[in-house]
Protein backbone atom coordinates (compact mmCIF):
# COMPACT_ATOMS: atom_id res chain seq x y z
CA UNK A 1 0.00 0.00 0.00
CA UNK A 2 1.16 3.50 -0.82
CA UNK A 3 1.80 6.22 1.70
CA UNK A 4 2.16 4.21 4.85
CA UNK A 5 2.85 6.35 7.90
CA UNK A 6 6.09 5.67 9.74
CA UNK A 7 6.41 5.35 13.47
CA UNK A 8 7.48 8.51 15.23
CA UNK A 9 9.42 9.06 18.42
CA UNK A 10 7.20 10.66 21.06
CA UNK A 11 9.20 12.34 23.78
CA UNK A 12 7.27 13.11 26.92
CA UNK A 13 7.49 13.22 30.69
CA UNK A 14 5.68 10.20 32.03
CA UNK A 15 5.01 10.05 35.76
CA UNK A 16 8.01 12.29 36.36
CA UNK A 17 10.50 10.55 34.03
CA UNK A 18 11.56 11.61 30.56
CA UNK A 19 10.72 8.83 28.12
CA UNK A 20 10.75 8.27 24.38
CA UNK A 21 8.03 6.05 22.96
CA UNK A 22 7.83 4.70 19.41
CA UNK A 23 4.36 4.85 17.94
CA UNK A 24 2.37 5.49 14.81
CA UNK A 25 1.23 9.11 14.88
CA UNK A 26 -2.45 8.16 15.04
CA UNK A 27 -1.96 5.41 17.66
CA UNK A 28 -4.12 5.94 20.70
CA UNK A 29 -2.21 7.25 23.70
CA UNK A 30 -3.98 4.53 25.70
CA UNK A 31 -2.36 1.77 23.63
CA UNK A 32 1.03 3.47 23.67
CA UNK A 33 0.94 3.72 27.45
CA UNK A 34 -0.15 0.13 27.89
CA UNK A 35 1.90 -1.57 25.17
CA UNK A 36 5.01 0.61 24.82
CA UNK A 37 5.38 2.03 28.32
CA UNK A 38 4.02 -1.05 30.09
CA UNK A 39 1.63 1.01 32.18
CA UNK A 40 -1.56 -1.03 32.25
CA UNK A 41 -3.39 1.01 34.88
CA UNK A 42 -5.39 2.96 32.32
CA UNK A 43 -8.09 0.63 31.01
CA UNK A 44 -10.08 0.46 27.83
CA UNK A 45 -13.80 0.48 28.52
CA UNK A 46 -15.77 1.89 25.63
CA UNK A 47 -13.02 3.17 23.33
CA UNK A 48 -15.11 6.21 22.44
CA UNK A 49 -14.69 8.73 25.23
CA UNK A 50 -17.84 7.86 27.15
CA UNK A 51 -16.68 5.81 30.13
CA UNK A 52 -13.50 7.42 31.49
CA UNK A 53 -11.71 4.11 32.27
CA UNK A 54 -8.73 5.31 30.21
CA UNK A 55 -8.40 8.72 31.93
CA UNK A 56 -4.91 10.16 32.39
CA UNK A 57 -3.64 13.66 33.03
CA UNK A 58 -2.08 15.36 30.00
CA UNK A 59 -0.33 18.61 30.90
CA UNK A 60 -2.36 18.65 34.10
CA UNK A 61 -5.75 18.24 32.44
CA UNK A 62 -7.87 15.11 32.60
CA UNK A 63 -8.23 13.44 29.19
CA UNK A 64 -9.54 10.20 27.76
CA UNK A 65 -6.35 8.58 26.50
CA UNK A 66 -8.33 6.52 23.97
CA UNK A 67 -9.09 9.78 22.11
CA UNK A 68 -5.58 11.27 22.09
CA UNK A 69 -3.38 10.42 19.11
CA UNK A 70 0.25 9.67 20.06
CA UNK A 71 1.55 12.58 18.01
CA UNK A 72 -0.30 15.07 20.23
CA UNK A 73 1.47 13.70 23.31
CA UNK A 74 4.82 14.91 21.97
CA UNK A 75 6.43 17.15 24.59
CA UNK A 76 3.59 16.60 27.06
CA UNK A 77 3.68 15.87 30.76
CA UNK A 78 1.59 12.81 31.45
CA UNK A 79 0.46 11.34 34.74
CA UNK A 80 -1.21 7.94 34.86
CA UNK A 81 -2.69 6.17 37.85
CA UNK A 82 0.77 4.62 38.43
CA UNK A 83 2.07 8.14 39.16
CA UNK A 84 -0.52 9.10 41.77
CA UNK A 85 0.90 7.41 44.89
CA UNK A 86 4.21 8.72 46.18
CA UNK A 87 6.18 5.49 46.56
CA UNK A 88 4.31 3.42 49.11
CA UNK A 89 2.29 6.37 50.31
CA UNK A 90 -1.16 6.41 48.79
CA UNK A 91 -2.88 9.61 47.74
CA UNK A 92 -5.75 10.63 50.05
CA UNK A 93 -8.24 9.69 47.32
CA UNK A 94 -6.75 6.21 46.92
CA UNK A 95 -6.83 5.63 50.67
CA UNK A 96 -10.44 6.84 50.83
CA UNK A 97 -11.48 4.42 48.08
CA UNK A 98 -10.08 1.58 50.20
CA UNK A 99 -11.63 2.84 53.44
CA UNK A 100 -15.08 3.41 51.91
CA UNK A 101 -15.19 0.41 49.58
CA UNK A 102 -15.19 2.60 46.47
CA UNK A 103 -13.98 -0.19 44.17
CA UNK A 104 -15.44 -3.53 43.16
CA UNK A 105 -14.37 -5.05 39.83
CA UNK A 106 -11.72 -2.35 39.48
CA UNK A 107 -11.98 -1.51 35.79
CA UNK A 108 -13.27 2.02 36.36
CA UNK A 109 -11.15 2.62 39.45
CA UNK A 110 -7.93 4.03 37.92
CA UNK A 111 -9.91 6.53 35.84
CA UNK A 112 -12.27 7.29 38.69
CA UNK A 113 -9.38 7.93 41.10
CA UNK A 114 -7.55 10.13 38.59
CA UNK A 115 -10.73 12.10 37.85
CA UNK A 116 -11.18 12.66 41.59
CA UNK A 117 -7.52 13.59 42.12
CA UNK A 118 -7.72 16.02 39.22
CA UNK A 119 -10.96 17.52 40.57
CA UNK A 120 -9.53 18.03 44.07
CA UNK A 121 -6.44 19.64 42.57
CA UNK A 122 -8.72 22.24 40.93
CA UNK A 123 -11.31 22.37 43.70
CA UNK A 124 -9.86 21.19 47.01
CA UNK A 125 -13.17 21.87 48.78
CA UNK A 126 -15.46 20.52 46.09
CA UNK A 127 -19.14 20.37 46.94
CA UNK A 128 -21.20 17.26 46.39
CA UNK A 129 -22.57 18.77 43.16
CA UNK A 130 -19.07 19.58 41.95
CA UNK A 131 -17.98 16.03 42.72
CA UNK A 132 -20.94 14.63 40.78
CA UNK A 133 -20.10 16.89 37.82
CA UNK A 134 -16.38 16.14 38.09
CA UNK A 135 -16.97 12.39 37.94
CA UNK A 136 -19.84 12.44 35.44
CA UNK A 137 -17.51 11.28 32.65
CA UNK A 138 -16.53 8.15 34.59
CA UNK A 139 -18.93 5.25 34.50
CA UNK A 140 -19.07 2.44 37.07
CA UNK A 141 -21.29 -0.60 36.61
CA UNK A 142 -20.66 -2.15 40.04
CA UNK A 143 -20.84 0.22 42.97
CA UNK A 144 -23.91 2.30 42.23
CA UNK A 145 -21.60 5.28 42.83
CA UNK A 146 -22.65 5.85 46.45
CA UNK A 147 -19.44 4.52 47.94
CA UNK A 148 -17.36 6.32 45.34
CA UNK A 149 -18.99 9.63 46.28
CA UNK A 150 -18.49 8.82 49.95
CA UNK A 151 -14.80 8.16 49.28
CA UNK A 152 -14.30 11.40 47.35
CA UNK A 153 -16.27 13.43 49.91
CA UNK A 154 -14.09 11.93 52.65
CA UNK A 155 -10.89 12.64 50.74
CA UNK A 156 -11.95 16.29 50.39
CA UNK A 157 -11.84 16.43 54.18
CA UNK A 158 -8.63 14.38 54.39
CA UNK A 159 -6.83 16.52 51.80
CA UNK A 160 -6.57 19.29 54.35
CA UNK A 161 -4.46 17.04 56.53
CA UNK A 162 -2.21 15.42 53.90
CA UNK A 163 0.16 16.48 51.19
CA UNK A 164 -1.35 18.15 48.14
CA UNK A 165 -1.89 15.78 45.22
CA UNK B 1 -13.34 -3.36 12.77
CA UNK B 2 -10.34 -1.44 14.09
CA UNK B 3 -8.40 0.79 11.77
CA UNK B 4 -4.95 -0.04 10.45
CA UNK B 5 -2.75 2.58 12.09
CA UNK B 6 0.05 2.70 9.49
CA UNK B 7 -2.46 3.87 6.90
CA UNK B 8 -3.13 7.09 8.81
CA UNK B 9 -0.86 10.09 8.61
CA UNK B 10 -0.94 12.87 11.17
CA UNK B 11 1.47 15.78 10.91
CA UNK B 12 1.76 18.75 13.26
CA UNK B 13 3.06 22.01 11.77
CA UNK B 14 4.26 24.40 14.46
CA UNK B 15 2.44 27.47 13.20
CA UNK B 16 -0.64 28.49 11.31
CA UNK B 17 1.23 29.54 8.12
CA UNK B 18 2.69 26.11 7.30
CA UNK B 19 -0.59 24.43 8.27
CA UNK B 20 -2.51 26.60 5.79
CA UNK B 21 0.15 25.90 3.13
CA UNK B 22 -0.37 22.16 3.54
CA UNK B 23 -4.13 22.57 3.16
CA UNK B 24 -3.66 24.85 0.12
CA UNK B 25 -1.11 22.77 -1.80
CA UNK B 26 -3.47 19.92 -2.47
CA UNK B 27 -6.96 20.82 -1.29
CA UNK B 28 -8.85 17.87 0.08
CA UNK B 29 -5.77 15.71 0.55
CA UNK B 30 -5.05 16.96 4.08
CA UNK B 31 -7.82 17.55 6.57
CA UNK B 32 -7.63 19.32 9.91
CA UNK B 33 -7.53 17.35 13.17
CA UNK B 34 -8.09 19.26 16.43
CA UNK B 35 -8.81 17.65 19.82
CA UNK B 36 -9.82 14.30 18.33
CA UNK B 37 -12.99 13.77 20.37
CA UNK B 38 -15.00 13.01 17.24
CA UNK B 39 -12.35 11.74 14.81
CA UNK B 40 -10.68 9.27 17.20
CA UNK B 41 -14.07 7.65 17.83
CA UNK B 42 -14.49 7.10 14.09
CA UNK B 43 -10.91 5.84 13.82
CA UNK B 44 -11.40 3.23 16.52
CA UNK B 45 -14.65 2.09 14.92
CA UNK B 46 -12.87 1.68 11.57
CA UNK B 47 -15.09 4.42 10.12
CA UNK B 48 -12.59 7.15 9.36
CA UNK B 49 -12.30 7.03 5.56
CA UNK B 50 -9.91 9.97 5.21
CA UNK B 51 -6.26 9.08 5.79
CA UNK B 52 -4.14 12.23 5.96
CA UNK B 53 -4.58 14.76 8.74
CA UNK B 54 -2.93 17.97 9.85
CA UNK B 55 -2.88 18.28 13.63
CA UNK B 56 -3.91 21.86 14.41
CA UNK B 57 -4.33 21.24 18.16
CA UNK B 58 -1.32 23.26 19.22
CA UNK B 59 -1.53 26.16 16.78
CA UNK B 60 -1.28 29.18 19.07
CA UNK B 61 -3.01 31.49 16.58
CA UNK B 62 -6.28 29.56 16.94
CA UNK B 63 -6.28 29.34 20.70
CA UNK B 64 -6.88 32.84 22.05
CA UNK B 65 -10.06 34.45 23.29
CA UNK B 66 -9.68 38.13 22.36
CA UNK B 67 -11.80 40.77 24.02
CA UNK B 68 -12.65 44.24 22.77
CA UNK B 69 -15.30 46.63 24.14
CA UNK B 70 -17.63 45.72 21.28
CA UNK B 71 -17.01 42.03 20.75
CA UNK B 72 -15.34 38.76 21.62
CA UNK B 73 -13.29 36.70 19.18
CA UNK B 74 -13.13 33.09 20.36
CA UNK B 75 -10.29 31.13 18.76
CA UNK B 76 -11.62 27.98 17.10
CA UNK B 77 -9.42 25.75 19.26
CA UNK B 78 -10.84 27.08 22.51
CA UNK B 79 -11.95 24.03 24.47
CA UNK B 80 -15.25 23.67 26.29
CA UNK B 81 -13.24 23.99 29.51
CA UNK B 82 -11.62 27.25 28.39
CA UNK B 83 -15.01 28.62 27.38
CA UNK B 84 -16.47 27.85 30.80
CA UNK B 85 -13.49 29.41 32.57
CA UNK B 86 -13.70 32.73 30.68
CA UNK B 87 -15.33 35.32 32.93
CA UNK B 88 -16.72 37.50 30.17
CA UNK B 89 -18.33 34.52 28.49
CA UNK B 90 -19.76 33.48 31.87
CA UNK B 91 -21.32 36.92 32.40
CA UNK B 92 -22.42 37.90 28.92
CA UNK B 93 -22.87 34.65 27.03
CA UNK B 94 -24.22 32.18 29.59
CA UNK B 95 -25.91 29.98 26.98
CA UNK B 96 -22.55 29.15 25.43
CA UNK B 97 -21.01 28.32 28.82
CA UNK B 98 -24.03 26.20 29.67
CA UNK B 99 -23.71 24.34 26.35
CA UNK B 100 -19.99 23.80 26.99
CA UNK B 101 -20.70 22.43 30.48
CA UNK B 102 -23.23 19.95 29.11
CA UNK B 103 -20.99 18.57 26.36
CA UNK B 104 -19.54 15.25 27.51
CA UNK B 105 -17.63 14.87 30.77
CA UNK B 106 -14.63 16.85 32.02
CA UNK B 107 -12.15 14.81 29.95
CA UNK B 108 -14.10 15.53 26.77
CA UNK B 109 -14.48 19.20 27.67
CA UNK B 110 -10.70 19.44 28.04
CA UNK B 111 -10.16 18.27 24.46
CA UNK B 112 -13.27 19.15 22.50
CA UNK B 113 -13.10 22.52 20.74
CA UNK B 114 -15.70 25.07 19.67
CA UNK B 115 -14.36 25.01 16.09
CA UNK B 116 -14.50 21.24 16.06
CA UNK B 117 -18.07 21.26 17.28
CA UNK B 118 -18.97 23.58 14.39
CA UNK B 119 -16.92 21.84 11.68
CA UNK B 120 -18.12 18.38 12.64
CA UNK B 121 -21.52 19.80 11.67
CA UNK B 122 -23.68 17.44 13.66
CA UNK B 123 -27.28 18.65 13.94
CA UNK B 124 -27.11 17.37 17.54
CA UNK B 125 -24.11 19.51 18.53
CA UNK B 126 -24.57 21.41 21.80
CA UNK B 127 -22.88 24.76 21.23
CA UNK B 128 -24.31 25.78 17.80
CA UNK B 129 -27.82 26.58 19.12
CA UNK B 130 -26.21 29.03 21.56
CA UNK B 131 -24.09 30.55 18.79
CA UNK B 132 -27.18 30.97 16.61
CA UNK B 133 -29.02 32.77 19.39
CA UNK B 134 -26.07 35.13 19.84
CA UNK B 135 -25.96 35.85 16.08
CA UNK B 136 -22.33 34.71 15.95
CA UNK B 137 -20.12 35.45 12.97
CA UNK B 138 -17.62 32.88 11.84
CA UNK B 139 -14.23 33.83 10.41
CA UNK B 140 -12.42 31.41 8.14
CA UNK B 141 -8.77 31.59 7.21
CA UNK B 142 -6.77 30.13 4.33
CA UNK B 143 -3.47 30.83 2.60
CA UNK B 144 -5.44 33.25 0.41
CA UNK B 145 -6.78 35.34 3.29
CA UNK B 146 -9.75 35.49 5.59
CA UNK B 147 -13.48 35.79 5.17
CA UNK B 148 -16.27 36.30 7.62
CA UNK B 149 -19.87 35.17 7.38
CA UNK B 150 -22.92 34.96 9.63
CA UNK B 151 -22.92 31.63 11.45
CA UNK B 152 -26.59 31.14 10.57
CA UNK B 153 -25.58 30.75 6.90
CA UNK B 154 -22.74 28.33 7.65
CA UNK B 155 -24.67 25.05 7.74
CA UNK B 156 -26.25 24.43 4.36
CA UNK B 157 -27.50 20.84 4.74
CA UNK B 158 -26.91 17.68 6.72
CA UNK B 159 -23.18 17.73 7.51
CA UNK B 160 -22.68 20.35 4.78
CA UNK B 161 -20.87 23.57 5.64
CA UNK B 162 -19.72 26.67 3.79
CA UNK B 163 -16.02 25.94 4.12
CA UNK B 164 -13.49 25.11 1.42
CA UNK B 165 -10.97 22.30 1.80
CA UNK B 166 -8.13 24.83 2.12
CA UNK B 167 -9.80 26.73 4.95
CA UNK B 168 -9.78 26.49 8.72
CA UNK B 169 -12.21 28.03 11.16
CA UNK B 170 -10.14 30.80 12.71
CA UNK B 171 -12.44 32.40 15.24
CA UNK B 172 -16.01 32.97 16.24
CA UNK B 173 -17.14 36.54 16.84
CA UNK B 174 -19.81 37.48 19.36
CA UNK B 175 -21.18 40.99 19.62
CA UNK B 176 -21.33 42.39 23.15
CA UNK B 177 -24.07 44.88 22.26
CA UNK B 178 -26.94 42.73 23.47
CA UNK B 179 -27.42 42.73 27.20
CA UNK B 180 -29.94 42.24 29.98
CA UNK B 181 -31.89 39.53 28.33
CA UNK B 182 -33.88 36.56 29.49
CA UNK B 183 -31.89 33.55 28.41
CA UNK B 184 -32.87 29.91 28.33
CA UNK B 185 -31.00 26.72 27.43
CA UNK B 186 -32.06 23.17 27.85
CA UNK B 187 -30.63 20.00 26.47
CA UNK B 188 -32.86 16.94 26.77
CA UNK B 189 -31.02 13.63 26.63
CA UNK B 190 -31.39 10.11 27.95
CA UNK B 191 -29.57 11.11 31.13
CA UNK B 192 -28.44 14.43 32.49
CA UNK B 193 -24.71 13.93 31.97
CA UNK B 194 -22.81 12.70 28.95
CA UNK B 195 -25.74 12.09 26.64
CA UNK B 196 -26.11 13.23 23.05
CA UNK B 197 -29.22 15.37 22.83
CA UNK B 198 -32.64 14.15 21.77
CA UNK B 199 -33.44 17.83 21.43
CA UNK B 200 -31.64 21.01 22.42
CA UNK B 201 -33.30 24.43 22.79
CA UNK B 202 -31.52 27.77 23.23
CA UNK B 203 -33.24 31.13 23.32
CA UNK B 204 -32.87 34.72 24.43
CA UNK B 205 -35.33 37.57 24.58
CA UNK B 206 -35.56 41.14 25.67
CA UNK B 207 -38.87 41.63 27.47
CA UNK B 208 -40.24 44.94 28.67
CA UNK B 209 -43.48 45.17 30.66
CA UNK B 210 -44.55 41.81 29.36
CA UNK B 211 -43.85 42.69 25.72
CA UNK B 212 -41.26 40.76 23.71
CA UNK B 213 -39.03 43.34 22.02
CA UNK B 214 -36.46 40.99 20.64
CA UNK B 215 -36.27 37.22 20.58
CA UNK B 216 -34.03 34.56 19.15
CA UNK B 217 -34.66 30.83 19.27
CA UNK B 218 -32.46 27.99 18.02
CA UNK B 219 -32.77 24.23 18.24
CA UNK B 220 -30.60 21.18 17.78
CA UNK B 221 -31.53 17.58 16.83
CA UNK B 222 -34.80 18.55 15.14
CA UNK B 223 -33.69 19.12 11.53
CA UNK B 224 -30.82 18.22 9.14
CA UNK B 225 -28.86 21.15 10.61
CA UNK B 226 -29.02 23.17 13.79
CA UNK B 227 -31.89 25.56 13.21
CA UNK B 228 -32.89 29.16 13.91
CA UNK B 229 -36.65 29.16 14.42
CA UNK B 230 -37.22 32.42 12.56
CA UNK B 231 -40.93 31.89 11.86
CA UNK B 232 -41.59 31.27 15.53
CA UNK B 233 -39.55 34.35 16.38
CA UNK B 234 -41.70 36.46 14.01
CA UNK B 235 -44.84 35.27 15.77
CA UNK B 236 -43.47 36.47 19.09
CA UNK B 237 -41.81 39.67 18.04
CA UNK B 238 -43.51 42.75 19.53
CA UNK B 239 -46.25 40.70 21.17
CA UNK B 240 -47.38 40.60 24.79
CA UNK B 241 -46.72 37.37 26.66
CA UNK B 242 -49.91 35.34 27.00
CA UNK B 243 -51.06 31.75 26.89
CA UNK B 244 -52.79 32.40 23.57
CA UNK B 245 -49.50 33.65 22.13
CA UNK B 246 -47.72 30.55 23.43
CA UNK B 247 -50.29 28.34 21.77
CA UNK B 248 -49.94 29.96 18.37
CA UNK B 249 -46.13 30.02 18.65
CA UNK B 250 -46.12 26.30 19.50
CA UNK B 251 -48.17 25.61 16.38
CA UNK B 252 -45.69 27.53 14.24
CA UNK B 253 -42.66 25.92 15.88
CA UNK B 254 -43.90 22.41 15.28
CA UNK B 255 -44.25 23.20 11.56
CA UNK B 256 -40.84 24.82 11.42
CA UNK B 257 -38.90 21.81 12.68
CA UNK B 258 -38.52 18.50 10.83
CA UNK B 259 -37.40 15.91 13.35
CA UNK B 260 -36.90 12.25 12.48
CA UNK B 261 -37.01 8.91 14.26
CA UNK B 262 -33.48 7.75 15.05
CA UNK B 263 -31.57 5.71 17.64
CA UNK B 264 -31.91 8.47 20.25
CA UNK B 265 -35.54 9.45 19.99
CA UNK B 266 -38.64 9.73 17.81
CA UNK B 267 -40.07 12.54 15.72
CA UNK B 268 -43.28 12.52 17.78
CA UNK B 269 -41.38 12.92 21.05
CA UNK B 270 -39.18 15.66 19.65
CA UNK B 271 -42.16 17.66 18.36
CA UNK B 272 -43.88 17.41 21.71
CA UNK B 273 -40.78 18.32 23.73
CA UNK B 274 -39.94 21.25 21.41
CA UNK B 275 -43.34 22.71 22.29
CA UNK B 276 -42.85 22.01 25.98
CA UNK B 277 -39.47 23.71 25.95
CA UNK B 278 -41.01 26.74 24.26
CA UNK B 279 -43.48 26.83 27.16
CA UNK B 280 -40.57 26.71 29.62
CA UNK B 281 -38.93 29.56 27.74
CA UNK B 282 -42.18 31.53 28.13
CA UNK B 283 -41.95 30.91 31.89
CA UNK B 284 -38.38 32.23 31.81
CA UNK B 285 -39.49 35.32 29.88
CA UNK B 286 -42.30 35.93 32.36
CA UNK B 287 -40.13 35.65 35.46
Amino acid sequence: MLDRAKKIRVRCTLNGSMVTLDAYPMARLLDVLRDEAGLTGAKEGCGEGECGACCVELDGELVNSCLVPALQAEGATIRTIEGVAKGEKLHAVQQAFITHGGAQCGICTPGMVLAAVNLLKRKPHATETEIREGLSGNLCRCTGYTKIFAAVMASCRDMDRTVEG
Amino acid sequence: MRASLPSYELIAPENLGPALEMLAQAPGVWKPFAGGTDLMVLLEAGKLPHRKFVSIWKLPELRRIEVSPESLAIGALSTYTEIQRNEILQCEFPLLCRAASETGGIATQNRGTLGGNIANASPAADSPPALLVYDAQIELISAKGTRRLPYRDFHTGYKKIQMRDDELIWRIHLSRALKQRKEYYRKVGTRRAQAISKICFAAAASVEKGRINDVKIALGSVAPTVLRATETEKTLYGEKLSSALLKSAQAILVREISPIDDMRSTAVYRRRVAQNLLAEFFDAMSS
